[in-house]
């Protein structure tokens, strides 16, 4: 069946209806300004729960049975867990032992350890999936073998969706590394400690039915409570909710490659001599091997030049939380942790603030963190000579990577791709992206080993570096360095048929996933 | 086809972490030759790989046969110089085949350029070659002995060939380093013709394998022939070390190696380098006797930036000009030690003032203040001036602003 597709306002064909709901086109960044009303659960009566606060019942599958699991239902989880997490496959197997059909899966972001969902996807205990697909599961997709559309977006988007009703969660399952009997829930305490629990924190508020599950339940009261009880439904007590050694990693390693470390050094460079790094500043960065050697290289120049920034934005990391200890950063706005010492940290260090994709990265809120944060830095896949960014296929098509907040964070005063020019011959730089992911007007530079190119759109930016000896090259030059190192590459054929959209962060369509045979 | 002596051959390393290169096989047979070709980029370069594996094998004149060709992401000199290898392994012969040269391929050579920091590449992993001219090096070495094994060493032969031909090399110098004996002269048979600025020749212990090699070079390139930097790594090319430095013309600069050297002393290599003082100290007055470069040995350690400081420091101390690197993450740092203090910096500048003062008013003798400046101390601070403006702490203008 072909789809009915239409062009959006970046250009691009995308189909108009997405799993049975109208879809928005994209219409330009700050485009698109929805009115109405925000989404909301059913009222509930705290008459009708256990007035001792005890919501424990004795299974997933107890709780599954309790709040109503039945065919076509949306059922949520949160990616805190990363690939050690064990309760997002329990889910399903429990759903298929039920005979349950027709699920929408809906994740903050699924790993390779989910690759348990094929079978139920091919089985029709769930019908399609909506979050960041990688792996199996996104070799899955862009085969084309899943029922419904894949809709991938960024942190920030998923929030704007459940948020404004565009997908309304029956059943949200908040694996919680510790909580107590009432449903309080955190992320800093338990075996399975993960740091903080705020991909959840959405679904926790505007799911019509949550189930905690923990394999550590501490009397009430949970302190701190990341997620509150008021919201939840169900406590279930379980022996584990997931592999410590794959939730977070003991260190986190700077990347060795000397091209990645060259590329990490320049970013570094461009943001002391654009003026960037001054005092009271603030940055993102992620626990990527090139953004982790990108802020050590910024340490090192921050030190030299006794400058101290107000807030950093993580993905926090042992390095972030080094830079916090020893007074380079004043305070850590904290999205996921990634390692040990991320988690003792947060825990321990009031400095240290978990936040929510709502505080970070809606787009229909008043206002969110991205924008205020004077540099962040991102990979991409592809970047073209117009400045588009690329991050979630493969130059063939093929779905690599989720979104996470990459589209979020290009809102800051400086964007910065940093990404080897090619990978094993295949061009970064491209003619036009294979799939846009975030419009050229808010990608601002893009670093490479063999040269930085800064968007034209920001003169400021050309004028700070000017007379430096930073490498600083127009992109088509890099483009035709390229050209001549690798070849020029011929254009991938490409099916017509869609097995994803990308939505943009205010909830319209930027683009189309298509199949790959 | 060629003789009859055709047999199965393959090249190039094989399994799933191979990135940036390939492996191929043939195998002889009557019927017309077919291409096996699997690529993880054949969406973009499929039809590029194939052109460039055909460009080999019609040079070759092969019809017949069957080649099997595993491709990671090669560039097209990659590719080149595999098939290459392997029909010549198979017993064919034929022409070198070429890739595309490179902007900068032919930049000329300096005899008294700065050589700091010198980075060492392995001859078999192109991987590593793609990006060598990036990182600021005064020279890149291309390697063709002691990191190439044996099997390897006609494959790695023509990689660095055609990678002195296709890649920008930036402002870094061209070296290649060859082998000892046979081996190497075949190997400057192959890269004579294709730039090297310099050649280091390993293990000399006598004048006359400098003479041989300069000898070989300009059979091929007449005056043009590349510099020469002899390798001492033994005992008794270190006893010789005077008469290696002046031994041709071509030699720019005398280099020692301590591994080999330690071994062959029966002293295990420390850290205070007590064992190799008199090898080191030796190398650098036969240089300077000969009016060349002493080029120090490689520190071996990549993760100890504070230990590398301290060996460029102290070699630097002894009076060599420059240190070998493993890796690139070596040459800022040893940049900057080789980088003179303020205070010699101030002092050099003086000199140089005073001497191009003395050249204008036609006047032999160089005076700072009241004092006499011997030439030789004027040569000195003119290699000073120009260490700090490598080295980013004395603007390259800095005659002019202040005059």
């Amino acid at each position: 069946m072909a789809a009915k597709l239409e062009k959006n306002g970046a250009g691009r064909l995308v189909p108009v209806d997405v799993n049975g709901r109208a879809s928005v086109p994209y219409q330009g960044v700050g485009g698109y300004r929805p009115e109405g009303r925000k989404a909301a659960p059913r009222i509930a009566s705290c008459v009708d729960y256990p007035a001792d606060g005890d919501k424990r019942v004795g299974s997933l599958r107890q709780a599954l049975e309790a709040v109503g699991l039945s065919d076509g239902m949306v059922v949520s989880t949160h990616h805190h867990l990363r690939n050690g997490d064990a309760i997002g496959n329990l889910i399903f197997d429990d759903a298929a032992d039920m005979g349950v059909k027709d699920l929408m899966w809906f994740p903050s972001a699924s790993f390779p350890v989910h690759a348990n969902q094929i079978r139920h996807l091919d089985s029709g205990v769930i019908h399609h999936i909506e979050g960041s697909m990688n792996g199996p599961l996104g070799a899955y997709c862009s085969a084309g073998k899943m029922r419904g559309l894949g809709v991938l977006r960024s942190h920030g988007g998923r929030w704007q969706a459940i948020q404004d009703g565009e997908v309304h969660i029956d059943i949200a399952v908040i694996a919680a590394p510790t909580a107590d009997f009432f449903g309080n829930a955190n992320g800093v305490n338990g075996p399975a400690a993960c740091g903080l629990l705020g991909f959840a924190l959405a679904d926790s508020v505007y799911a019509e039915k949550v189930i905690v599950v923990t394999d550590n339940l501490v009397p009430f009261p949970c302190l701190p409570w990341q997620i509150q009880g008021n919201n939840v439904d169900l406590v279930v007590e379980v022996d584990s909710i997931g592999d410590p050694t794959k939730i977070v990693s003991g260190t986190t390693r700077l990347t060795q490659s000397p091209d990645r470390r060259r590329i990490a050094q320049l970013a570094a460079r461009f943001c002391a001599e654009a003026g960037i790094m001054r005092d009271g500043f603030s940055f993102q960065a992620g626990a990527g091997g090139t953004t982790l050697a990108f802020a050590m290289y910024l340490a090192e120049l921050m030190r030299a030049e006794g400058v101290t920034a107000r807030f950093a934005r993580g993905g926090s990391t042992q390095h972030m939380v080094e830079m916090l200890e020893e007074g380079l950063i004043e305070v850590i706005l904290d999205g996921q942790t990634f390692d040990l010492d991320g988690v003792r940290s947060m825990r321990d260090d009031p400095r240290h603030q978990d936040t929510s994709p709502f505080t970070s990265y809606n787009f229909h809120g008043k206002g969110n963190f991205a924008s205020m944060v004077d540099v962040a830095v991102l990979g991409a896949t592809e970047v073209d000579l117009e400045f588009n960014g690329n991050v979630v296929t493969h130059s063939d098509g093929r779905m690599l990577h989720g979104i996470g907040g990459w589209q979020n964070c290009l809102a800051a005063r400086c964007s910065m791709l940093l990404v080897p020019s090619f990978r094993d011959r295949i061009p970064v730089i491209v003619d036009e992206v294979t799939t846009l992911c975030g419009p050229g007007e808010l990608i601002d530079v893009v670093v490479t080993e063999r040269g930085i190119a800064i968007n034209p759109r920001r003169k400021d930016l050309l004028d700070a570096v000017d007379g430096s000896d930073l490498p600083i090259r127009p992109i088509n030059d890099l483009k035709a360095e390229l050209d001549r190192l690798c070849g020029v590459p011929a254009k991938p054929v490409r099916s017509d048929e869609p097995v994803a959209v990308v939505k943009w962060v205010d909830g319209t369509v930027i683009d189309t996933v298509w199949r790959v045979d | 086809m060629g003789g009859p002596e055709i047999k199965a051959a393959s090249v190039g390393p094989e399994g799933v972490r191979v990135r940036s290169d390939l492996h191929i096989a043939f195998e002889p047979g009557p019927d017309a030759l077919v291409l096996d070709l699997t690529s993880k980029v054949d969406y973009l370069y499929g039809e590029a790989i194939e052109a460039a594996v055909r460009r080999v094998t019609a040079a070759f004149g092969l019809t017949t046969g069957r080649l099997t060709v595993v491709d990671a992401g090669a560039l097209e000199w990659v590719i080149l110089a595999r098939v290459e290898t392997c029909l010549r392994r198979s017993g064919l012969a034929g022409p070198a085949v070429l890739p595309e040269v490179a902007p900068g391929a032919a930049a000329p050579r300096h005899r008294e350029r700065l050589r700091r920091s010198r980075l060492y590449i392995p001859g078999n992993q192109p991987k590593l070659m793609i990006s060598g001219g990036l990182y600021g090096a005064d020279g890149i070495i291309l390697d063709l002995e002691d990191s190439v094994p044996p099997a390897e060493k006609d494959g790695a032969r023509i990689l660095v060939r055609n990678a002195l031909v296709a890649l920008d090399w930036g402002g870094s110098e061209r070296m290649v380093r060859i082998n000892q004996g046979a081996a190497g002269e075949e190997d400057l048979a192959a890269i004579a013709g294709h730039n090297p600025h310099t050649v280091l020749v390993p293990k000399v212990e006598a004048a006359a394998q400098v003479g041989r090699a300069a000898e070989v070079l300009r059979g091929f390139c007449g005056d043009g022939a590349p510099f020469l930097m002899p390798i001492l790594e033994s005992p008794r090319g270190i006893h010789n070390a005077f008469e290696i430095a002046a031994a041709d013309p071509s030699v720019v600069a005398v280099t020692i190696g301590l591994e080999d050297l330690s071994a062959e002393l029966a002293a295990p290599r420390t850290t205070e380098g007590t064992e190799s003082f008199l090898a080191r100290q030796t190398t650098v007055y036969a240089a300077r006797a000969a009016g060349v470069q002493p080029i120090a040995s490689v520190f071996s350690d990549i993760e100890d930036e504070e230990g590398l400081a301290a060996y460029v420091r102290r070699e630097r101390g002894l009076g060599f000009d420059g240190i070998g690197c493993i890796h690139p993450r070596q040459i800022p740092v040893v940049h900057r030690e080789m980088t003179p203090s303020e205070a010699e910096v101030e002092r050099a500048v003086r000199v140089v003032r005073a001497a191009r003062e003395a050249e204008e008013r036609g006047l032999g003798a160089v005076a700072v203040g009241s004092k006499m400046v011997d030439p030789p101390v004027v040569k000195q601070a003119f290699r000073t001036v120009n260490l700090a403006v490598a080295g980013g702490v004395l603007d390259a203008e800095w005659d002019s602003s202040e005059n």
